[in-house]
């Protein structure tokens, strides 16, 4: 049987479709291209900007702890410091309680327990960060100068960074509340893991005659720790750039201390708190370059971060 | 095994115990959080508080009304910024990209929802505020769409993806142009899907604060003008707070109960929208 032809306008409006779609296409294109170019354009936006300061102070700018606008003298070191170690408090509370919390929901609560609590949780990542500061301020900060800090003192003083004057404001209240704000990341990430990687494992070793526990902990945790480990550098990542509620209660204060009680700064504090009064290029682009450095470390620790978890759950579904 | 039975058992119920109780202490430090928002907030909470303009240190009275207003003209822009390239980029993924570069633009977009909002701001600052030497709320909408595009295109991605292949084949082996099928057929399947997406990325960038200092700046004024500097309320709740008055922090208060509701409500309505389609 012959096929039929098109009749009358058909052809036309088949035609004028296919124009269609090829704008169509072109335009969705574009705004994947357009994606791309922005995401290139932010580094290299935050490198023209950090340039007066990249080129007066060069790679010592990351080893020198002079910050003073007054000589004109940057120096990120301490930054770095109180960036780095208030990002490893933090990490280190809510990796614990977060992972745990992510076996418990995972691994032993009921249905009907693990969704809403698992969703209460989630919902803490949708605090806004100045929520997280005023109430890190106003409410953390007086029990860590009244009730933790003295507590730790009196059983931990021996180490040094429990050691000297306990300001409410300070590394110790900014870990913590920087652990209430990643702990949802480590849960949810750490719960995801341990679902995909348990399966078949979990049931081999119950058949085995293992305990819940047993098997948690010797077999089903063990094999998910790449991807854990992945949660846990993500989170780093989210701690590391954290502005705002930092700000507020890390004390502001550009100095090394080897005590958690000390005030210190970051990164990202400066910038928040300096920028619109700063004057003069090169400090402008000093507080740029403080900006640049942060997008690398986190391009460099989310790019880590995503390939670990990419690996480990690509393979097992 | 040389450990009983029982003693083997015990060590499991005291390892559920002991996880449980960190799952709670998450879900603690939220209630906590929010109880006391809302216990010291709603004291400051008035009609005056969410209508009328600041005013100075000392006098009594005054609000937020044009930070609430500037929040929403700020991220209403920023919404119509990232949805449309959102959305596209989402299609691509989903349907039209072949071979490495959708792998490459998932990873950048991944990458890039982890990079501080801070560091973005500073490039809105470089791209939109120091050219023209003015701050302006659309400098602050250009980083809050930056935030939001991440979400958006992944969640998009993901609903599109959902919508079965055969949908798709049908629409197509009828005659419908690839426009017609993806904007009349695909699209409107995904639609619940993309709601939620749309909604957590609205809710990422309610309250964000970081980017709006040198973007969006502050204004004393009912400031309707997007070229022009707006208030923002996160802004607000951040500079009363780190004042020195106890009549500010009373309003810092009151901001952050606005601001945790905000985004507690589109959170909340992001999984209502959901829950017909995986529950029914």
């Amino acid at each position: 049987m012959a096929v039929s032809q098109p009749r009358g306008d058909a052809p036309r409006r088949s035609r004028s479709a296919a124009a269609g779609d090829r704008v169509f296409l072109f335009v969705v294109n574009a705004a994947v291209g357009l994606f791309v170019i922005l995401v290139a354009l932010l580094f290299l936006e935050l490198v023209k900007g950090s340039w007066p300061s990249l080129h007066a102070f060069g790679p010592k700018f990351l080893w020198t702890s002079e910050w003073n606008p007054v000589t004109n003298q940057f120096g990120a070191l301490p930054l770095i410091y109180g960036t780095l170690v208030s990002s490893l408090v933090a990490i280190v509370l809510a990796g614990v309680v977060g992972i745990l919390a992510a076996t418990y929901l995972a691994e032993f609560a009921p249905r009907w327990v693990a969704r809403p609590l698992g969703f209460v949780i989630e919902l803490l990542a949708a605090v806004p960060s100045v929520v997280f500061g005023l109430w890190g301020l106003f409410v953390l900060a007086p029990v860590v100068r009244t009730v933790i800090g003295p507590a730790l003192q009196k059983y931990l003083g021996f180490l040094p960074i429990f050691q000297g004057p306990i300001s409410g404001v300070g590394m110790l209240t900014a870990g913590l509340v920087l652990s209430f704000m990643i702990l949802p990341t480590v849960t949810a990430i750490s719960r995801e893991v341990i679902v995909a990687i348990g399966g078949d494992l979990r049931e081999a070793s119950m058949s085995l005659g293992a305990t819940k526990w047993e098997t948690v902990a010797r077999v089903v945790l063990p094999a998910s720790r790449a991807g854990i480990f992945g949660a846990l550098v993500l989170a780093l990542g989210r701690a590391l750039g954290e502005t705002i509620a930092t700000t507020m209660v890390i004390g502001n204060r550009p100095q090394i201390a080897a005590s958690l009680f000390a005030p210190s700064y970051t990164l990202a504090s400066v910038i928040a708190n300096e920028f619109t009064e700063a004057n003069g290029d090169v400090y402008i682009s000093a507080l740029i370059e403080l900006g640049l450095l942060l997008f690398v470390v986190s391009f460099i620790v989310n790019a880590i971060a995503r390939l670990l978890l990419w690996i480990v759950l690509r393979t097992r579904s | 095994m040389k450990r009983s039975l029982s003693s083997r058992h015990a060590a499991s119920w005291i390892g559920a115990t002991v996880t449980a109780l960190c799952a709670i202490i998450g879900a603690a430090i939220l209630i906590l959080i929010l109880g006391y928002v809302a216990f010291a907030g709603a004291r400051a909470l008035n009609p005056a508080f969410l209508t009328q303009l600041p005013v100075p240190v000392g006098e009594t009275g005054g609000g937020v009304g044009n930070g609430i207003v500037g929040t929403l003209i700020t991220v209403g822009i920023a919404t119509l910024l990232a949805l449309p390239m959102g959305l596209l980029g989402a299609l691509f993924l989903a349907l039209f990209g072949r071979g490495w570069f959708p792998e490459v633009v998932r990873f950048l977009s991944d990458v890039l929802s982890g990079i501080p909002s801070i560091a973005i701001g500073l490039f809105a600052y470089t791209l939109l505020v120091a050219p023209f030497r003015h701050f302006s709320a659309l400098s602050a909408s250009f980083a809050f769409a930056i935030l939001m595009l991440p979400i958006i295109l992944r969640t998009s991605e993901e609903a599109i993806r959902s919508v079965p292949r055969s949908i798709r084949e049908g629409a197509l082996a009828l005659g419908l142009s690839e426009f017609a099928t993806t904007m009349r057929i695909v699209v409107p399947a995904a639609r619940p899907a993309i709601i939620t997406g749309l909604l957590l990325a609205i809710a990422r960038v309610t309250g964000e604060t970081a980017p709006l200092l040198f973007t969006a700046f502050g204004s004393q004024f009912w400031e309707l003008n997007p070229a022009q500097p707006m208030a923002q309320l996160p802004l607000q709740v951040f500079t009363y707070a780190i004042s020195p008055y106890a009549s500010w922090h009373a309003q810092a208060w009151a901001g952050a109960l606005l601001l945790i509701t905000a985004v507690l409500v589109l959170n909340i309505l992001a999984r209502l929208v959901l829950t017909p389609r995986t529950q029914r």
